[in-house]
């Protein structure tokens, strides 16, 4: 089922958590609404759902205003981040108690509701839970039985609020793989909301950015981490380093120093003198010597160098007055090959950047936990 | 104390026990023996010792003048009406506590922290006061409807249904205050959960909330019913004290206590003494129960059973 909203306004007292957002989701596709906590994509969640009323705006499901339509007329599925699972029922129960409240013409059978059940709980693959009480179960089983609760009602859509954040990160990354393995089966329209851009990123078709109460970006995962729209998107979906300066022929120019050699492109459609910032991804930033004669590149000096997996990850620290923090990975080969050490004074120079005007971003920047 | 503090309790006994046996954080022997000395003292005198007097000297004349001050008209016609009232001011303060419990705990409005207050205005005012209020309500000579009652020929005070709204008045709090913090603990989510599955107002109550507050709900009833069955000072004011028309069990009590029927009066008070110890009970009972229950649901996530 296709959702759609359209100007959704929000406010909790004086703070605007939603600020006439309107999104459309594609059916079947699993999206996930991204941003960093009170942007204000839970509340957005909670509207589609109908546990929460927009000030203004309209919730279009499949096409039909659903404003007027109670939460449990709405067909959705919702699984909550602390799973909400009903203390006192044990699993069975759990699931089958949306089948258990349906007006009596519409109740399965008793046969037929353990029939769904067995099969809902073979779905998420603990079928021998069925008897345990949820404070029996751990966190991640508590949330694949959360799931199979609200698939039981057979729902047209999916939402899922945050459904691993209170789990510890190596189940998260299984369940990560299996929702999006069950989705595939499913093919169910789900939204699903998380600060987490890994978790984005990985699971969904789709991604939402969002950053307060506004969207920030649309598109595949793919598109979104590659292409950036804005500097909250760029800053929010991986580590950065950012460098404050203004275009010079094609180039940035900070106080002393060109930052890049070769005019960049986006850089050149931008007027001369404007006042830019430019982003560099940590493996995007080279190391070069600090003896030489070139004068491209930003002066610092290696503090630390961590190399625990494939990649080290060295931080440096400017040596211009602001004593701004850089972070730099590279291949430990490469860390190797070129003998870095900690300590050492070096030449910062970005082999790719993204530039952005410098308006309001300081605020943006602020959002972006930059 | 509601439930939950006291399963909290319980974990920290264990460490209690830990603190207890080290050496460096135990305190010095004499500081023990001279706390426990003085609460099992006090414990002694001012609560042990009434106790055993009310049934010694209920007993003192023998177990046949015990039936008799018992089994005498006006002393079952409190004993009746002491239950009457229990029986009708108890359902009342079940409904209104579970619906200002959970108006409390699950909804946002303007004026909670007002009702919230309201709620525990009983226990901070006087219930002599709270009696000359009803009085004032609903005397038939001067009382503020005092002409509806006339017209209607209805008797509130000095009568039956004054003695009920007394009571309900001064035991209001009790379930109310059990439920709120325990409710508010728990949050919506499993309500808000049960109603996306598709389950009505009513179907979310039967099986949601209530099978949640159940232990807690029976705790604030078990008190409800104590101080329902022993309300002396708000009862007694718009009782009038008709022997065997509107006495209740503790307005009888004082009655043959001023007749110097110290016999009589300690039989019919050790009854009360009896229905207190038997609520102690069944509230202890209760506790152990939700203790239960709670530790059960408190196992969350520092053990996983299962892989």
């Amino acid at each position: 089922m296709s959702i759609e909203v359209r100007d959704i306004y929000k406010q909790f007292g004086n703070f605007v958590a939603l600020d006439n957002v309107s999104l459309a989701f594609s059916s079947g596709q699993l999206t996930a609404l991204l941003g960093p906590s009170g942007c204000g994509k839970t509340t957005l969640l909670r509207i589609i759902a109908g546990l929460e009323s927009a000030d203004r705006g309209t919730v279009l499901l499949e096409g039909e205003d659903a404003s007027d339509i109670h939460v449990r007329e709405r067909q959705v599925g919702f699984v909550f981040q602390h799973y909400a699972l009903f203390r006192h029922l044990n699993v069975f129960e759990n699931v089958a108690f949306g089948l258990r409240v349906k007006p009596r013409k519409q109740r399965p059978s008793e046969a037929n509701i353990r029939k769904k059940v067995r099969a809902l709980l073979e779905l998420v693959q603990l079928d021998w839970l069925a008897d345990r009480l949820p404070a029996q179960l751990s966190g991640g089983q508590r949330q694949r039985i959360a799931l199979a609760r609200a698939l039981a009602v057979e729902p047209r859509v999916l939402l899922l609020d945050e459904p691993f954040g209170a789990l510890d990160a190596k189940v998260r990354k299984e369940l990560r793989r299996w929702l999006r393995r069950l989705h595939d089966e499913l093919h169910i329209t789900s939204i699903f909301v998380t600060h987490d851009q890994e978790e984005a990123l990985e699971v969904s078709d789709s991604v939402v950015l969002m950053n307060q109460g506004h969207v920030e970006q649309i598109g595949a995962p793919q598109e979104v981490y590659q292409h950036p729209a804005t500097p909250f998107v760029y800053g929010f979906l991986g580590a950065v380093n950012y460098f404050h300066g203004r275009i010079e022929e094609g180039r940035v120019r900070l106080d002393d120093t060109l930052l890049h050699a070769d005019a960049a492109p986006e850089a050149a459609s931008l007027t001369a003198g404007a006042s830019v910032t430019a982003f560099v991804r940590p493996h995007e930033l080279g190391i070069a010597p600090e003896d030489n004669a070139n004068t491209v590149g930003v002066a610092a000096r290696i503090t630390r160098i961590l190399g625990f997996g494939a990649l080290a990850r060295i931080e440096l620290v400017g040596l211009s007055a602001d004593a701004q923090h850089f972070e730099v990975e590279m291949s430990r080969d490469q860390l190797a090959a070129q003998g870095l050490s900690e300590g050492q004074n070096v030449r910062l120079t970005p082999s790719r950047i993204k530039v952005f005007e410098r308006e309001c971003d300081s605020v943006l920047l602020a959002g972006a936990g930059i | 104390m509601s439930a939950a503090t006291s399963s909290l309790l319980r974990k920290k006994r264990a460490r209690d026990t830990r603190f207890e046996s080290n050496n460096a954080t135990r305190e010095a022997s004499w500081v023990k023996r001279l706390v426990l000395g003085l609460s099992l003292t006090f414990f002694a005198i001012f609560l042990l010792l009434p106790l055993i007097i009310v049934f010694t000297e209920a007993l003192r004349q023998g177990l046949e003048a015990y039936w008799v001050a018992i089994a005498e008209p006006d002393a079952l016609s409190a004993i009746k009406l002491t239950l009457i009232t229990a029986a009708i001011a108890l359902p009342l303060n079940l409904l209104f506590g579970v619906s200002a419990a959970w108006c409390i705990a699950k909804f946002e409005f303007r004026g909670k922290q007002l009702l919230t207050t309201l709620i525990d205005l009983p226990f901070s005012v006087s219930p002599v006061i709270a009696g000359l209020v009803f009085v004032l309500l609903f005397s038939t000579q001067h009382g503020w409807f005092a002409s509806l009652l006339q017209t209607w020929n209805m008797k509130v005070i000095f009568a039956v249904p004054g003695i009920v709204l007394a009571t309900v008045f001064v035991t209001f709090p009790f379930i109310a205050r059990e439920l709120i913090p325990l409710m508010q603990a728990q949050g919506k989510e499993e309500e808000e959960a049960a109603i996306v599955l598709g389950a009505r107002g009513w179907q979310t109550f039967w099986r949601v909330t209530l099978p949640n507050i159940k232990w807690g709900l029976l705790y604030g009833v078990i008190l409800c019913n104590a101080r329902a069955m022993g309300e002396f000072g708000a009862v007694s004011v718009v009782s009038g004290h008709i022997r065997g028309m509107t006495n209740t069990m503790p307005l009888h009590v004082e009655i043959l206590y001023n007749d110097y029927k110290f016999a009589a009066a300690f039989a019919v008070a050790s009854l009360l003494a009896l229905l207190a110890l038997v609520t102690l009970a069944i509230k202890t009972w209760v506790e152990w129960k939700a203790e239960q229950s709670l530790d059960f649901n408190d196992m969350d996530d520092e053990q996983e059973i299962t892989p």
